[in-house]
């Protein structure tokens, strides 16, 4: 989502009688219990004994995705089959203002699907059918639980691909992708997730099922599809994607480049995309992030490297060649001191295999640790990268550098020891102040991960109120009952007025100070 | 419905970013007088536990992950269950039954990218769940019978009389086609199912001298399944080791050596199992124990931590650890010396999940077996999910077991391979049922079989596909 800056937008509609528990953005348990009581009957009439989860020690097993910072255990986990049982749990959410929040497989970086105290997870983990793979026309038809690599492995006997490539492909969700709207190292060529979404069956927060796009591209009138993709689960819950499929190159190279510095492997990058050739990725990381990744996969980076570039090129042989030619003397001419040509498929998945697994693996070099998301226009990179050098410097905290360098997207992973007294409050702080650096040189406080819980706070820093103003007038069109993942992305409650019913007073949360009347 | 569970009830909680959401606070429970889930004497290690960041990475390889898609069913879901138990949460029905729910593949120590030691916390876990929870009358006198018999080479024996008069007298089909076994008792029928027709038991000598230059003096387990279901197997693989150059001592006195206790919580009787196998190696003077069965030589690499509070063996159960090869690493180690015979055949390798995800020992089978002149190799779809045996999961388990079997069955069947070799008795009956049940005609064999044939110039055809 880009900023809008200044937009202006009109008063506000008058704010309505909605029940706080349906709009606070907290993680409190509100007194709308019989709401979630009747939910609950809702869920248990729909699905069958397994499909509802209500056992205190089974919903413990739900209170967080991939962020585990922040936890919450939901009050209800359902885990529906089908777009009907999915549409009526919402459908009872929406009838007694009780809140939702989709997950897929759990795995999300900015708190995404952290559930709420007073609400209902709604889980696609089994709605996991590829539905279609339409070799003729690109496409293929997805259930949101389909694991991501699941696409790919059901499309390559046919020679097609599944291109958003996360580092988590082998177990995140086609709906969570879409959520998120997930890039990868090869999204500098291929586009995110939005550039691979042709449709989707949304079922919206009042429950009503609806079609967003379709099997071809383009569709008219406005574009919800675009609105929906990135939306983190604010504006419903997608139960199928079709998808676009693409083609197998006809040939790929996986370049492993060691430099001696994170400036040196910067400045290769810059003069790559510079010369004209676009690589499918060009990924960096700097000599912590290698030894982490060395721990735990033994992937053999080059020794003593300070920073290493995996590039892929790929396309027709040709094409690749010249490529080649070009990014090694590139590479060369800017101080790289070893370039490996993976020349198998074990050699380039190993290659992979230690970029794929860097965040995790920093597991074993560091007892916690906050994996950052921001990026910055691709020339700034030397700069940032130094300035975040001078921050750990100065703050004594640790951070590795594992990003997609050839579109500025930064993945600094903060280190920190939680059973040391302060040390994850100076963690934050210079998770934090990396941020601050992105949007000081023009970048976004996140690249691909979300906002979520996460980065709400740090929406203002970005945008005026007039812009999130405008982005809470999209929010109230989808949700004005405000139930669909309340409390992410934005950092001020805010309250939609489209609810029926006349206002009295003010509302409670108004008044509190918690909330804004929108 | 009860009021959900906060992990922390204090603060406020109008920001989720700062709501109480550290996981640090104790869960609180219903009522204070109930007793946390884990005593202290080794409950599953908040160390270890803390090494798990929540990525998800193992779920898509976790059997009951992929069955039911369901965190509480998932390596890190059972890790939260783990903490939960810790931080003073009782030990209910539901946790037991979702630790119970783990087959103990290990496929997650595989795939985990932070090193999370998930086998060394669910042997812990299972460990306290023995000694704190109480069973149902059935499930405790299965359990009760199961390793009243498996551990005990004598009993098998005994029961192999009848149960070959049974195979022998055309009662199996009509069992199997009534299906009344399973309306009665569906974890009965399990068993029935997996029995693997019964060959003729070669009966071995204490001692194989090495044919040729002797390189190596090795000591073999012979083990209580693979020694009464499958006695080919250890005859094979002490001609192997003996084509290879090694003289192989057979001690007598050998017994279980305790994998099943080990990896069902049963610690006094995997201790004395232990225990017993040391004493009975000491005694035959070797310094290397050789095993075919991957679910033994992965317990007894194990030895170590098992009797670690016991002085009197500590020190040497580390020794005896250090000296366990499984006999395809142990044959990688020395390097092939005896000729090797053409087979021609494709052959899908399965790797037993305690040879590949517990022992790391993928590329020496395949190694071994590609030394073969025309044998070729196919590789298994989905090889790192487990084929539902698990021990005694199978028989514990029947139904998502049998879920498991079709579908490693089915990714079999696509390789189009003339004969299955894997490393563990408990794979080749689950396999060879669910294969049977999808009517695919495929050989059986134990790796260290189809080197035997190879080095002795023997047909495939003694390989199978059986009748």
């Amino acid at each position: 989502m880009s900023g809008t800056h200044g937009t202006q937008t009109s008063a506000g509609p008058v704010l309505g009688d909605t029940p706080p528990e349906a709009t606070a953005a907290t993680g409190e348990v509100g007194d709308n219990a019989a709401g979630m009581a009747a939910v609950g009957r809702v869920a248990r009439a729909l699905m069958p004994d397994t499909g509802v989860i209500s056992d205190p020690t089974q919903l413990r097993t739900y209170e967080c995705d991939g962020l585990a910072h922040y936890r919450v255990t939901p009050a209800l986990v359902v885990l529906p089959e089908t777009t009907e049982q999915l549409a009526g749990v919402v459908r009872a959410c929406a009838e007694h203002g009780v809140p939702f929040v989709a997950r897929g497989s759990g795995t999300g970086l900015s708190g995404g699907a952290l559930p709420r105290a007073d609400g209902v997870l709604v889980v696609t983990s089994r709605m996991r059918t590829i539905r279609e793979v339409r070799r003729a026309d690109q496409r293929a038809v997805l259930e949101p639980g389909v694991i991501n690599l699941d696409v790919t492995r059901a499309a390559t006997g046919e020679g097609y691909y599944y291109a958003p490539d996360p580092s988590s492909q082998q177990i995140c969700s086609i709906g969570g992708n879409l959520a998120e709207n997930s890039g990868g190292a090869h999204c500098l060529k291929y586009g995110f997730t939005s550039n691979h979404v042709l449709g989707a069956e949304l079922v919206t927060p009042q429950g009503d099922v609806v079609q967003l796009g379709g099997l071809a591209p383009d569709a008219p009138g406005y574009d919800l599809l675009g609105t929906v993709v990135g939306s983190e689960g604010t504006l419903g819950i997608a139960t199928t994607a079709t998808v676009r499929l693409v083609r197998l190159p006809e040939e790929v190279r996986t370049l492993l480049v060691g430099f001696r510095s994170t400036d040196d492997a910067g400045a290769a990058t810059s003069a790559i995309i510079g010369s004209g050739v676009l690589p499918a990725a060009i990924e960096m990381m700097d000599a912590l992030a290698i030894e982490a990744a060395e721990a735990a996969v033994h992937c053999n980076y080059p020794d003593g490297a300070g920073a290493v570039l995996v590039i892929e090129l790929d396309g027709p042989a040709a094409e690749v060649q010249h490529e080649y030619d070009v990014v090694e003397r590139l590479c060369q001419e800017h101080g790289s001191f070893e370039l490996r040509l993976a020349i198998d498929a074990t050699e380039r998945a190993l290659i992979w295999k230690g970029r794929k697994s860097a965040f995790a693996a920093v597991g074993r070099i560091s007892p916690d640790y906050i994996v950052q998301d921001g990026v910055i226009p691709r020339t700034a990179l030397p700069e940032v990268l130094r300035a975040i050098a001078d921050l750990s410097s100065s703050s004594g905290v640790r951070v590795a550098n594992v990003f997609h360098a050839g579109d500025g997207n930064l993945h600094p992973l903060v280190l920190f020891d939680d059973g040391k007294p302060g040390a994850g409050e100076a963690a934050e702080k210079v998770s934090g102040a990396i941020l601050d650096l992105c949007i000081t040189h023009g970048g976004a406080i996140t690249g691909e991960h979300g906002v979520g819980v996460d980065k709400a706070a740090y929406m203002p820093k970005m945008f005026t109120d007039d812009d999130l103003d405008t982005m809470q007038l999209v929010r109230c069109a989808f949700d004005p009952g405000g139930i669909a993942n309340p409390g992410k992305v934005f950092p001020t409650p805010r309250l939609c007025g489209e609810v029926p019913g006349k206002r009295k007073h003010a509302h409670p949360l108004v008044e509190a100070g918690l909330a804004d009347a929108f | 419905m009860g009021q959900p569970t906060t992990v922390q009830a204090e603060g406020p909680q109008d920001d989720p970013r700062t709501a109480g959401v550290r996981a640090s606070g104790p869960v609180p429970v219903d009522t204070p007088t109930v007793r946390p889930a884990f005593d202290d004497e080794h409950p599953p290690s908040a160390e270890l536990i803390s090494d798990c960041v929540h990525c998800g990475f193992c779920l898509p390889t976790c059997p009951t992950y992929t069955l039911w898609g369901e965190e509480m069913d998932s390596p890190r879901g059972r890790i939260d269950l783990m903490k939960a138990g810790l931080q003073g949460a009782p030990m209910t029905d539901t946790m037991v039954q979702h630790f119970d729910a783990c087959l103990g593949c290990m496929a997650c120590v595989t795939a985990c990218p932070s090193g999370v030691q998930y086998d060394k916390l669910i042997e812990a876990t299972r460990v306290q769940v023995e000694r704190h929870h109480t069973r149902s009358p059935g499930d405790r006198a299965m359990r009760a019978s199961i390793f009243a018999l498996f551990p005990y080479k004598r009993r098998l024996r005994a029961l192999r009389g009848p149960l070959r008069a049974y195979q022998a007298s055309g009662l199996p089909k009509v069992v199997r086609t009534s299906g009344l076994l399973d309306r009665l008792a569906p974890k009965l029928a399990a068993m029935e199912g997996l029995a693997p027709v019964l060959e003729k038991r070669e009966k071995l000598p204490s001692r194989v001298p090495a044919v040729g230059e002797r390189r190596a003096v090795v000591g073999m387990l012979t083990g209580c399944v693979q020694g009464e279901f499958f006695p080919g197997v250890n005859a094979a693989t002490a001609r192997v080791l003996a084509a290879e150059g090694c003289d192989v001592i057979i001690p007598k006195k050998q017994g279980c050596c305790g994998a099943l206790s080990v990896h069902n919580g049963r610690q006094e009787e995997a201790e004395r199992f232990a225990r017993a196998t040391i004493d009975a190696f000491e005694a035959a003077g070797v310094q290397t124990v050789v095993v075919n069965a991957a679910g033994c030589g992965s317990s007894m690499k194990e030895y170590a931590e098992v009797l670690a509070d016991d002085p009197a063996y500590a020190e040497r159960a580390k020794t005896f650890a250090a000296s366990v090869r499984d006999v395809s690493e142990l044959l990688a180690e020395l390097g092939t010396v005896a000729e090797r015979h053409p087979l021609e055949v494709t052959v899908a390798y399965h790797d037993a999940c305690h040879l590949g995800h517990a022992q790391g020992i993928r590329q020496q089978p395949r190694a071994l077996l590609r030394e073969i002149p025309g044998l070729q190799l196919r590789e298994i779809p989905e090889a790192e999910i487990c084929c539902g045996s698990a021990g005694i999961w199978n028989v514990l388990n029947p139904e998502p077991a049998r879920e498991l079997g079709d579908r490693k069955a089915r990714n079999i069947a696509s390789t189009g391979a003339e004969l299955l070799v894997t490393a563990n008795p408990g794979c080749l009956m689950q396999v060879s049922s669910s294969l049977q049940r999808q009517g695919t005609r495929i050989g059986l064999a134990h790796t260290i079989e189809v080197l035997d044939a190879s080095i002795r110039g023997l047909p495939v055809s003694t390989l199978g596909p059986p009748d």
